[in-house]
């Protein structure tokens, strides 16, 4: 008890609260501009937590990381461009609710699903830590393994074309995961002697080409639609509530997945995103309404990518394992200030621990009207005039293309990308599909290599353990679910409904 | 504890407006970009920032950090190799500049830089689970000894990575062959040591304080460090050359350069300049905090160190079928 009084006197002080303020509207800016990511925002903060105290630097971390992540969801919604390759699961779903005149809704919902889920994240880990730990330390190269295959199966569920066309673009985004020299064997492939490619496609660019850019470019060929009828944005918060009753077992699926995956080092926001998304289409009432703008998808991905946000920091707590970028910046701080990740930090600094529990749930509480104020601020764009917004977003996604490496390969790959994305677009492939294959692509390789190089070529360890058992039963089990529907219906047996047909 | 404050930053502004009206008299007379190959937030990260921030007090300019990322640090070496030696365009370098080139991956070498000053090492680990039977180094070497070529399996980094290097160059010492130890790559040190923990791995290679949480959290024990003497952080931690005479004395290094054919008016300046940044009080802090080897070599000592580096993990590399020719 001491200690928690303790640690409220350590949060209330001046220059945390400032710090928290400060590092939240930053964080706002930073990750509503496409192509600066959360990352990015908390990577920039590192030199500036030189100057603060322990825990006003944390705070700016916390804060800015959470804020951004949110945030990165207005360009989504607005402009069709995901800030982050989390938010790319449900872009197209948010933009589809912005042409039905339903932005405020879209947004609000990204807003308040995405502060529960972060409460939701800081309570499991001031409950569960150690379990939740302890759970992500028996995780090998091959439980990551099926989960990253999982992950990709998920691309015939979140797209809402024909299952055959998904899988082509899954494909062809996990050949893109192929390019330059970060594989297994260290090896370059397909780099065609360019030392740009040596490093990959990274996700970030490739995510704004094929939405944003492909989006300008659609723009370009189709008439200006009929202007959305000018009327005041409504409240924000006014349908939460009932979306919040309506979906409710939806929010707490996609907060407990978004727990889980979270402490799954190396896994984190983007695969929780995508998992809960296809999830929360498998089991909806409604799955025909999915990427028509309904708004179910979106709370449960919104709430997940925020649970996984905060539930990423138990490795990194614990035992200084990165859940992600966010965190390994955030590990780094931690060192710096005195606050060295472990066991220790429990027991022996429990009141800077409840500090840092504190400054979470403050940070998503805060979150609210600091977003409310944002997206009033955001939801201008879509007044202005087609003519004009355009050429902007164009500017936008070439400046954030550079600033990820201060590099001008990466403006070329965006171009690229985007010709690619409206190429697809027009043809009935869905995009969404093609950023999960680049997204994945190096885990599963890199997991299932390393694998078999631990088990010398046996395929046997990748069953034999308890918890990718289990893991297995269920990929193999939705593989050949619709394989099973088939020879059922062949063979004379009762209809069943033919839903499955999409894994 | 010093604070840049507006007032100063401001001045700074003016001064660069100004700068072009007056004569370039001295070194630096205008902000001085500082190169990093690798991504914002990791480790030569931070140890550029660091010294960038303390390097505008002592000189009086800013030293803006870009990260120049991409290739595996290929696009960030070539750009500071390629970029005029005029003093305004410096950066960091770290030791896979003694590597891509083995790997035929670039064809800039340490000879297309001026080395400014070593800032840090981290010398290679040798780490195993907390529950595994070998209690020291010795018994760990008398094992893989005795083990079939590819039973025993380590990682640290990505295949043909500094750490992989480095179990190559042990192995060698024994008179094994480099593939004796199967490596299984991994994407950096923390996964690595993540499966570790999770009993995937007989041992890593990666620097102690790449390992370090593990060790505080009880769940991996480090056996010793390829390095010539202990490391002050790790203290308890014996030496390959104590406990088995073998002499590894490859490691990660981070070395302030510019590009080839800098002016010495700029050598003679930043050189005493990084020296103090070195010694500062901050810059200590700092790096005993992150658990970073703290090893400074002025600019001909870094040259040095690059040109053993150099031929040593060339030689590693041969060994362990990564060269390239």
């Amino acid at each position: 008890m001491n200690d928690l009084l303790e640690a409220v006197r350590l949060v209330a002080a001046p220059d945390v609260m400032i710090a928290i303020v400060a590092s939240a509207i930053y964080g706002l800016v930073v990750g509503s501009l496409p192509g600066l990511s959360a990352t990015m925002a908390t990577a920039l903060l590192v030199p500036v937590t030189f100057w603060l105290s322990p825990i006003a630097a944390i705070a700016t971390i916390i804060t800015a990381s959470a804020m951004a992540i949110f945030s990165g969801d207005i360009p989504g919604c607005l402009l069709r461009i995901p800030g982050t390759p989390a938010s790319a699961a449900y872009t197209d779903e948010a933009y589809a609710m912005t042409r039905k005149g339903q932005a405020e809704t879209a947004l609000g919902a990204g807003l308040w699903f995405s502060a529960i889920g972060g409460i939701v994240g800081t309570l499991s880990l001031v409950l569960m830590a150690p379990l939740l730990a302890e759970m992500a330390l028996s995780f090998s190269t091959f439980e990551y393994f099926w989960l990253a295959f999982l992950g990709l199966m998920c691309a015939t569920l979140v797209a809402r074309s024909s299952p055959i066309k998904a899988i082509a673009s899954m494909l062809l985004g996990l050949l893109v995961s192929c390019i330059g020299m970060e594989n297994p064997a260290g090896t370059p492939r397909f780099t065609f002697g360019l030392t740009d490619l040596l490093g990959g496609i990274e996700p970030i660019p490739a995510l704004v080409g094929v939405f944003a850019v492909s989006e300008v470019m659609r723009a370009m060929v189709t008439p200006e639609p009929p202007k959305l009828p000018d009327r005041k944005f409504g409240s924000i918060l006014a349908g939460q509530w009932k979306l919040t009753k309506k979906y409710q077992w939806p929010m707490w699926r996609g907060n407990f997945i978004g727990v889980i995956i979270g402490v799954l080092p190396g896994a984190g926001a983007d695969m929780a995103a995508w998992v809960s998304y296809a999830m929360s289409k498998k089991f909806s009432k409604e799955p025909e309404k999915f990427g028509t703008g309904h708004p179910e998808g979106l709370v449960e991905a919104g709430a997940s990518n925020n649970a996984s946000l905060a539930s990423g920091w138990v490795p990194s707590l614990l035992f200084g394992i990165p859940g992600d970028t966010i965190t390994a910046i955030a590990i780094g701080v931690l060192y710096m200030k005195g606050l060295n990740p472990g066991p220790t930090l429990f027991t022996e600094r429990a009141s800077s621990m409840y500090a840092l529990y504190l400054i979470f749930i403050l940070a998503n509480i805060i979150m609210i009207p600091l977003g409310i104020l944002m997206i009033r601020l955001a939801s201008q764009v879509l007044r202005a005039p087609r003519a004009g917004i355009m050429p902007v977003i164009l500017l936008l996604c070439a400046v954030g293309a550079y600033a990820t490496g201060n590099n001008l390969f990466s403006v070329l790959m965006v171009g690229a990308f985007g010709i690619l994305g409206f190429v697809m677009d027009r043809n009935g492939y869905p995009v969404a599909a093609l950023v999960l294959g680049i997204v994945m692509g190096t885990m599963v390789e890199q997991n299932f290599i390393t694998s078999l190089i631990k088990s010398d070529g046996d395929v046997l360890p990748f069953f034999e353990r308890p918890v990718s058992a289990v893991l297995a039963t269920m990929t193999i089990g939705a593989l050949l679910w619709p394989l099973g529907v088939w020879i059922w219906n062949r063979t004379g047996g009762r209809r069943l409904p033919a839903q499955g047909a999409a894994e | 504890m010093t604070m840049i404050d507006r007032r100063s930053l401001l001045g700074a502004g003016a001064a660069l407006l100004a700068a072009p009206a007056l004569a370039q008299s001295r070194w630096p007379a205008r902000p001085v970009q500082m190169l990093c190959p690798w991504a914002a937030g990791g480790g030569t990260d931070a140890v550029l920032r660091i010294a960038a921030t303390l390097l505008e007090k002592e000189l009086g300019q800013p030293f803006n950090v870009v990260n120049r990322t991409g290739g595996s640090g290929v696009v960030g070496h070539a750009a500071l190799a390629a970029s005029p030696p005029d003093g305004y365009t410096l950066g960091i370098i770290t030791s896979e500049i003694c590597m891509l080139h083995w790997q035929g991956l670039t064809e800039v070498t340490y000879k297309n830089f001026t080395p400014l000053g070593q800032l840090n090492n981290d010398p290679p680990g040798i780490q195993v689970n907390a529950s595994s039977a070998y209690k020291d180094v010795k018994q760990l070497a008398d094992a893989i000894k005795a083990s079939q070529p590819g039973k025993f399996k380590a990682s640290g980094t990505g295949q043909g990575g500094i750490w992989h290097l480095a179990l190559a160059s042990w192995l060698g010492a024994m008179g094994l062959k480099a593939d004796h130890v199967r490596w299984v790559p991994s994407n950096g040190a923390a996964p690595a040591m993540q499966d570790l923990a999770a009993g995937g791995l007989d041992f890593t290679t990666c620097s102690v304080p790449e390992a370090r949480a593990m060790l505080d959290a009880g769940r991996a024990r480090s056996l010793a460090v390829m390095a010539p003497e202990r490391l002050s952080a790790f203290s308890n931690i014996p030496t390959l050359k104590e406990t088995m005479g073998i002499d590894i004395t490859a490691g990660a290094m981070r070395i302030i350069a510019g590009p080839s054919n800098l002016p010495a008016e700029v050598k003679a300046a930043i050189e005493p300049a990084l020296k103090k940044v070195f010694d500062s009080k901050e810059y200590q802090e700092f790096m005993n905090a992150r658990g970073f080897g703290l090893v400074y070599a002025d600019g001909a000592g870094a040259g040095r160190a690059l040109e053993a580096a150099d031929k040593s993990l060339g030689d590693a590399m041969k060994a362990a079928g990564l060269a390239k020719a």
